[in-house]
């Protein structure tokens, strides 16, 4: 018992080190939310007139999509910020005090979950600026808050994974981009799947985005993704399980040397 | 007295490099032990395992009694650590740094808190605790670090070269709060390159190079390694070393006077009167001198004795 609320302590303790960074470099806060709000304005106002999307608003359309990207690549602090820690002497201290190893991962990721709720405000409040309407009632709209927010956890643990990969910071950021950027698109986020050709409506329709984005649309919108909201936790669950193990598994490996 | 560190047969390799080809040491409670050696000689790989950051290839060390490999939470629980990259979160102020670790010793929000404004209290970071640590200067920076490493009241520290690379004035301020660490009974193993700092703080010393553990005793023990205290005569004609040393034979404790060019050692046996002897055998022998005195070997000697090199580039360097 003692071991699992010193574990919870650890986490927290260290979530909170994470958030005062943000506190301290403003600039990590804007580039968190600028970015976003770059991007519904640059794909509603520039894109979204090319696209079609049959019965419903490009914003509408759009929206659950960009938002489930920015929370999946709301992690790469967390690679970041373990790729810096690994190099410094700080990663010595934490394991040298009788805290709960893992609580240096638990801590960055549970850091990000608060970091992605300032982003998901932001995002929500420029999307009702553009045109953007939910159209189903408080707990479904909760529902998809949290949803995402889950997802965005989960991508945290891949991004913790490859922090503790990568031999700088600078890597762990390339890596995550040129990996998961093209899966984003390739996906039901931006466009109709059924406007690709076919074999990439194979991959997209496969593509744990197009269900986590439809899952979203369907608790936002009303739009019927049928089994996607289970499909996304559980894509999210398994995520979560193989990412952590792997994320502490590099951890040990890379401090045990 | 009980041992508060103990290591057997500690090895370690990375890769074709040997850090550590079988180390032993022992180090009292409450004392202060001084594992001396150049860079590379395998100091740091030995704290890493000593503090459970690293396991040995072969050999066991037990702290405060516990097994570094096997109960590795009970000896944290135990020690403290600072290094000589101060391991302190530079986006953090001060006080936070060591709120942090306190709640990560698993201190109650208040007692971290208390802990730490005491800790900026006794290392003269009062006025500096509200400020980010990115903005304290190199000397700052270690006793934070050094602070961070007491915020437990650890029973044992392990102070990994905490003065490499800080000014004179630093370093004394940092020795200051050493001893008074050693003073409330804390046991101390300090790393060092600097055998000035090993002579000054610690009752024992290990000497580290390559990996072994080359030498061990109090300071004095290891000066006598050595052969004592040395009377050292500079002859105004070179040419009567023999005639010298012949004269100065009677004061010798064992053996025959040194002599080399113009430059007469004869190992004392009794540093008092000794000066006085020699002028006066000399002086009858009908010997001019330049120069006479008595030298007391310092850890310098015992290093280039038992290693045929210096222990630090930069005394190498004011020798010449």
């Amino acid at each position: 018992m003692t071991a699992a609320r010193h574990a919870v302590s650890d986490t927290f303790v260290l979530a909170r080190r994470s958030l005062f960074r943000i506190r301290r470099q403003p600039d990590l806060l804007i580039g968190y939310t600028v970015q976003p709000i770059m991007f519904v304005l640059l794909f509603v106002y520039v894109f979204g007139g090319a696209i079609r999307t049959p019965g419903l608003d490009y914003a509408d359309f759009l929206l659950p999509g960009i938002i489930v990207q920015s929370m999946v690549f709301g992690g790469f602090v967390t690679a970041l910020g373990l790729a810096e820690d690994m190099k410094k002497g700080l990663i010595d201290r934490f394991r040298s005090l009788p805290m709960t190893t893992s609580a240096v991962i638990t801590g960055r990721t549970l850091a990000d979950i608060g970091a992605n709720v300032v982003q998901l405000v932001v995002m929500l409040a420029v999307g009702l600026l553009v045109g953007f309407r939910f159209a189903t009632g408080p707990l479904e709209i909760a529902a998809g808050i949290a949803l995402v927010l889950l997802v965005g956890y989960a991508f945290s643990w891949v991004f913790a994974f490859l922090g503790l990969t990568a031999s700088s910071p600078e890597a762990a950021n390339a890596y995550g981009f040129t990996v998961l950027f093209p899966m984003t698109f390739v996906s039901s986020a931006f466009v109709p799947v059924e406007t690709m050709p076919g074999w990439l409506q194979a991959i997209a329709r496969n593509n744990p985005f197009t269900t986590m984005v439809n899952a979203a649309r369907d608790l936002f919108l009303g739009i019927d993704g049928g089994n996607a909201v289970w499909g996304a936790i559980a894509w999210s669950l398994g995520i979560i399980a193989v990412f952590s193990v792997l994320a502490v598994w590099r951890y040990r490996r890379a401090v045990l040397r | 007295m009980p041992a508060a560190i103990e290591a057997e047969g500690l090895r370690k390799r990375y890769g074709a490099v040997e850090a550590l080809r079988g180390v032993d040491l022992r180090a009292e409670e409450g004392s202060v032990f001084g594992l001396l050696g150049p860079n590379g000689a395998g100091k740091t790989t030995a704290v890493r395992i000593l503090t459970t950051l690293l396991r040995p290839d072969s050999g066991s060390a037990r702290v405060a009694g516990f097994d570094v490999e096997r109960d590795p939470k009970r000896v944290r629980e135990r020690i403290g650590l600072a290094g000589q990259y101060a391991a302190v979160d530079e986006n953090l102020t001060g006080a936070e740094n060591l709120e942090m670790v306190g709640r990560l010793y698993h201190l109650g929000r208040r007692a971290a808190r208390a802990r730490a404004r005491e800790l900026l209290d006794a290392f003269d970071l009062a006025e500096a605790g509200g400020r980010y640590v990115r903005t304290y200067s190199g000397g700052m920076r270690r006793r934070l670090d050094l602070a961070a490493a007491l915020v437990a009241r650890p029973p044992i520290v392990f102070l990994d070269e905490p003065t490499t690379g800080l000014d004179l004035r630093s370093r004394i301020s940092l020795w200051d709060s050493i001893e008074a660490l050693v003073a409330e009974g804390t046991t101390v193993l300090l790393t060092t390159q600097y055998l000035d700092e090993a002579d000054r703080l610690a009752q024992r010393i290990a000497v580290i190079d390559q990996g072994l553990v080359i030498a061990e005793g109090t300071p004095p023990e290891l000066k006598a390694q050595v052969g004592g205290d040395r009377l050292e005569v500079v002859l105004a004609d070179g040419a009567q070393g023999d005639a010298a040393a012949a004269a100065l034979a009677g004061l010798a404790r064992d053996g025959a006077p040194e002599r080399e060019d113009g430059v007469v050692r004869v190992p004392l046996d009794r540093r008092a009167g000794a000066i006085a002897a020699a002028v006066r055998r000399l002086d009858e022998a009908g010997i001019a001198i330049e120069d006479v005195g008595v030298r007391t070997p310092t850890l310098d000697d015992v290093f280039l004795r038992l290693t045929g090199h210096r222990a630090e580039a930069e005394e190498e360097a004011e020798a010449r």
